[in-house]
């Protein structure tokens, strides 16, 4: 039963891994912002496992705030932006899928070496392999904040980067605050989102290419 | 028993910002804001003189974090003094709405709530939330203007900001897994003074990795180059109290936070040194703002470079550790943090009477405003390190000790300083010299904060008080 378990828990952190790679080729925002949710769940469900395994309930809570907040809320609330500020409905890139994807790997690849090298004295392997697809979770995440030109897949470049440190902070045995990081973080999000929609960033900028942002710097009009 | 001072510079800020949130009128907020900061002031300086509360699991005192904390409230006071006499301009000539002062001001104190929970934290976790909601909060007084440059600003400060403070997190849960097979599961593998105490059994390898997580991460919050991208955009388009308290206090808590994480590294003496690290960021900071001075014609960009540029001396010195250079970076920054601010006041100023920011439309502010004009120069010189300011006191003995311990680095050092230097005194004789040009709208801003501020720093260059000395020296020696 016990290598059950553990197998079940390495299933979820490595399939949101996974999705990581599905979130990078997306070419439409509605379908990317779906990948996402799909990703939030499984956070969802890698959370309550970890929960269930060790008896530690307060990462129900976080489980909770990833279910209702990440995988329903946010998208919910990003699908309705695209629409009602009518945002580019594809995802525009500063580099080409493939050289991604690629980079991706290699990221993934450092990643776990680095990680399993480094703690192969220290925790359960449990633990480990958690804070490996961790890493993996956040380098894809940043991977894609820094490929990407729209703010909508910026915000979930962000948000899938923060999955990542919930299922690390929810692999490290025992560690407290995990809800309140989860807490914290959503309200980072919550803001992110509502900045951009209560800014009327199309309003201002006509788009919501940061591109296009780019171009009122102060500086560059003097 | 009189009330614990340490609970009161987190509750008089939290309780004001709850009071502002209700009161409508500006003005009486406004005064109701230096009110607030002064009594927490107030309460931080009764740390000196009251009995120390033992270390809990959250919070703690010792010598080195009562530097931060009374320097963060004084700032913060002074700040608010400012911005009372200079936010009502920006309402008259439209700039912000009544409604958005009441966000302003009760913002303003949730900010020193956070950056005061940081500092008197005893928790990486709780740092870590405290780091965080200070961001927070002044990213959404960044975009206060609603400009497209300031949502611009803003947007950049939170993006970059936010990827910061996820890789520092990354970093703390790495601290923890090193801590929890030596200190058990569960809050104690948090708790500074427990980690700092059990560092050498840490497993050095996952420090390493963690070091350079919290270094990426809590150096962008410092504005180190080369991630410093938000800094420059956020100092320039925001308010200018805002502008002067990030630049003098909100740097200031992410190095505190980047230096307790340092003091766990070196108890460690397994684990990487993390002094060439923080040396290389803080250098390559110095000489890239250093020559990007040069360049700028906005006037508050022009002063936010110079302060990626101090934070990098700053780092350099704490980056060769020792109880002299620690003792020199601990006065360069508060050095830093009186000029730099005192700066940002009297440019609020300049940018209210000329109704631009931009250098090349100001001209001759010494003798159109003598006032201002002066105190300016007083200020630019000192940040540019010229005798007898204590900033260039502070300088000299980060040169002195480079040089006695790095001579090659120490080179890079003095170079970047001379670069500074000029590009300063290039864009002073500009501003403070000469035939006045431009408007000349009458002056709203007080000029006391600004004068208070120069007199502190020439009074410290040219005698530095002896209580102060011992202290430094102590907190120095705490460094390593």
């Amino acid at each position: 039963m016990p290598d059950a378990a553990f197998d079940i828990a390495h299933l979820l952190a490595g399939s949101l891994v996974l999705v990581s790679f599905m979130l990078i080729y997306q070419g439409r925002i509605h379908a990317l912002l779906n990948v996402f949710a799909l990703q939030a769940l499984l956070l969802a469900l890698a959370v309550a496992w970890q929960a269930h395994m060790r008896g530690a309930h307060h990462l129900y809570a976080s489980a909770a705030i990833a279910l209702v907040f990440k995988a329903m809320i946010v998208p919910w609330a990003l699908h309705r932006m695209v629409r009602v500020l009518g945002i580019h409905r594809e995802v525009e890139t500063v580099v080409g899928v493939v050289p991604t994807m690629l980079a991706g790997m290699a990221l993934v690849a450092l990643s776990i070496l680095l990680m399993l090298q480094l703690t192969r004295g220290a925790g359960n392997p449990l633990s480990r392999e958690d804070l490996a697809f961790a890493l993996s979770v956040i380098l894809l995440g940043m991977l894609m904040m820094v490929t990407r030109r729209n703010a909508v897949s910026q915000i979930v470049g962000f948000m899938s980067l923060e999955n990542g440190l919930i299922l690390a902070a929810a692999g490290a045995q025992g560690m407290p605050f995990v809800v309140e990081i989860s807490v914290a973080f959503s309200v980072l999000i919550a803001m992110i989102v509502i900045g951009v929609f209560l800014f009327r960033i199309r309003e201002r900028f006509d788009t919501v290419d940061t591109g296009a942002i780019e171009q009122f710097r102060g500086e560059k009009r003097a | 028993m009189s009330p614990d001072p340490v609970a009161l510079v987190l509750l008089v800020p939290a309780a004001a910002a709850a009071l502002l949130a209700l009161v409508p009128g500006y003005r009486a907020s406004a005064w109701l804001n230096v009110a607030a900061s002064g009594l927490t002031f107030l309460a931080a300086a009764a740390l000196f003189v009251t009995d120390r509360p033992a270390a809990g699991d959250f919070l703690h005192v010792d010598d080195l974090n009562i530097v931060f904390i009374v320097l963060n409230t004084f700032v913060g006071l002074t700040a608010a003094v400012f911005s009372a006499s200079y936010i009502g301009h920006e309402l008259a000539i439209g700039r912000v709405t009544t409604a958005s002062l009441r966000f302003y001001h009760a913002m303003y104190q949730v900010m020193m709530f956070g950056m005061n929970l940081a500092l008197v934290s005893n928790n990486i976790g709780l740092m870590w939330v405290a780091v965080e909601l200070a961001t927070l909060t002044t990213v959404l007084m960044v975009g206060l203007y609603r400009t497209a440059e300031a949502l611009e600003a803003a947007w950049k400060y939170f993006i970059l900001g936010s990827v910061g403070i996820a890789l520092a997190l990354f970093g703390t849960i790495l601290i923890y897994v090193a801590a929890q097979p030596v200190l058990g599961e569960g809050m104690p593998a948090m708790v500074w003074t427990g980690l700092i105490a059990a560092a050498p059994a840490f497993d050095p390898a996952i420090m390493n990795v963690a070091f350079v997580f919290l270094l990426v991460g809590y150096g962008t919050k410092v504005g180190l180059a080369p991630f410093h991208a938000w800094l420059p955009d956020a100092h320039a388009e925001g308010p200018t109290p805002i502008s002067a308290v990030l630049s003098g206090l909100l740097l200031n808590v992410a190095l505190y936070a980047l230096l307790r994480f340092k003091m766990l590294m070196a108890a460690n003496a397994a684990a990487v040194a993390p002094g060439p690290l923080m040396i290389t960021l803080g250098l390559v900071s110095l000489v890239f703002a250093a020559a990007m001075l040069y360049r700028r014609r906005d006037i508050k960009r022009l002063f936010a470079y110079s302060s990626i540029e101090h934070m990098g001396i700053i780092v350099f010195a704490f980056g060769l550790g020792g109880p002299l250079a620690n003792f020199a970076g601990l006065l360069h920054m508060v050095m830093h943090s009186l000029t730099k601010s005192g700066i940002f006041y009297a440019v609020g100023s300049i940018a209210q009477i000329k109704g631009t920011q931009r250098i090349a439309d100001i001209r001759g502010l010494t003798q159109s405003h003598p006032a201002l004009g002066w105190g300016l120069v007083l200020a630019v010189l000192s940040i540019a390190g010229m005798p007898p300011s204590g900033v260039f006191l502070s300088e000299f003995l980060v040169v002195t000790t480079g040089f006695a311990r790095e001579p090659v680095l120490a080179l890079g050092l003095v170079a970047g300083l001379l670069i500074a230097f000029g590009a300063l005194v290039l864009r002073l004789t500009g501003l403070a010299f000469g035939t006045p040009t431009g408007r000349d709208a009458p002056m709203h801003g007080s000029l006391a904060p600004l004068w208070l501020h120069v007199a502190l720093v020439y009074a410290i260059g040219l005698h530095m008080p002896g209580p102060m000395v011992e202290w430094f020296r102590a907190v120095a020696a705490l460094l390593g």
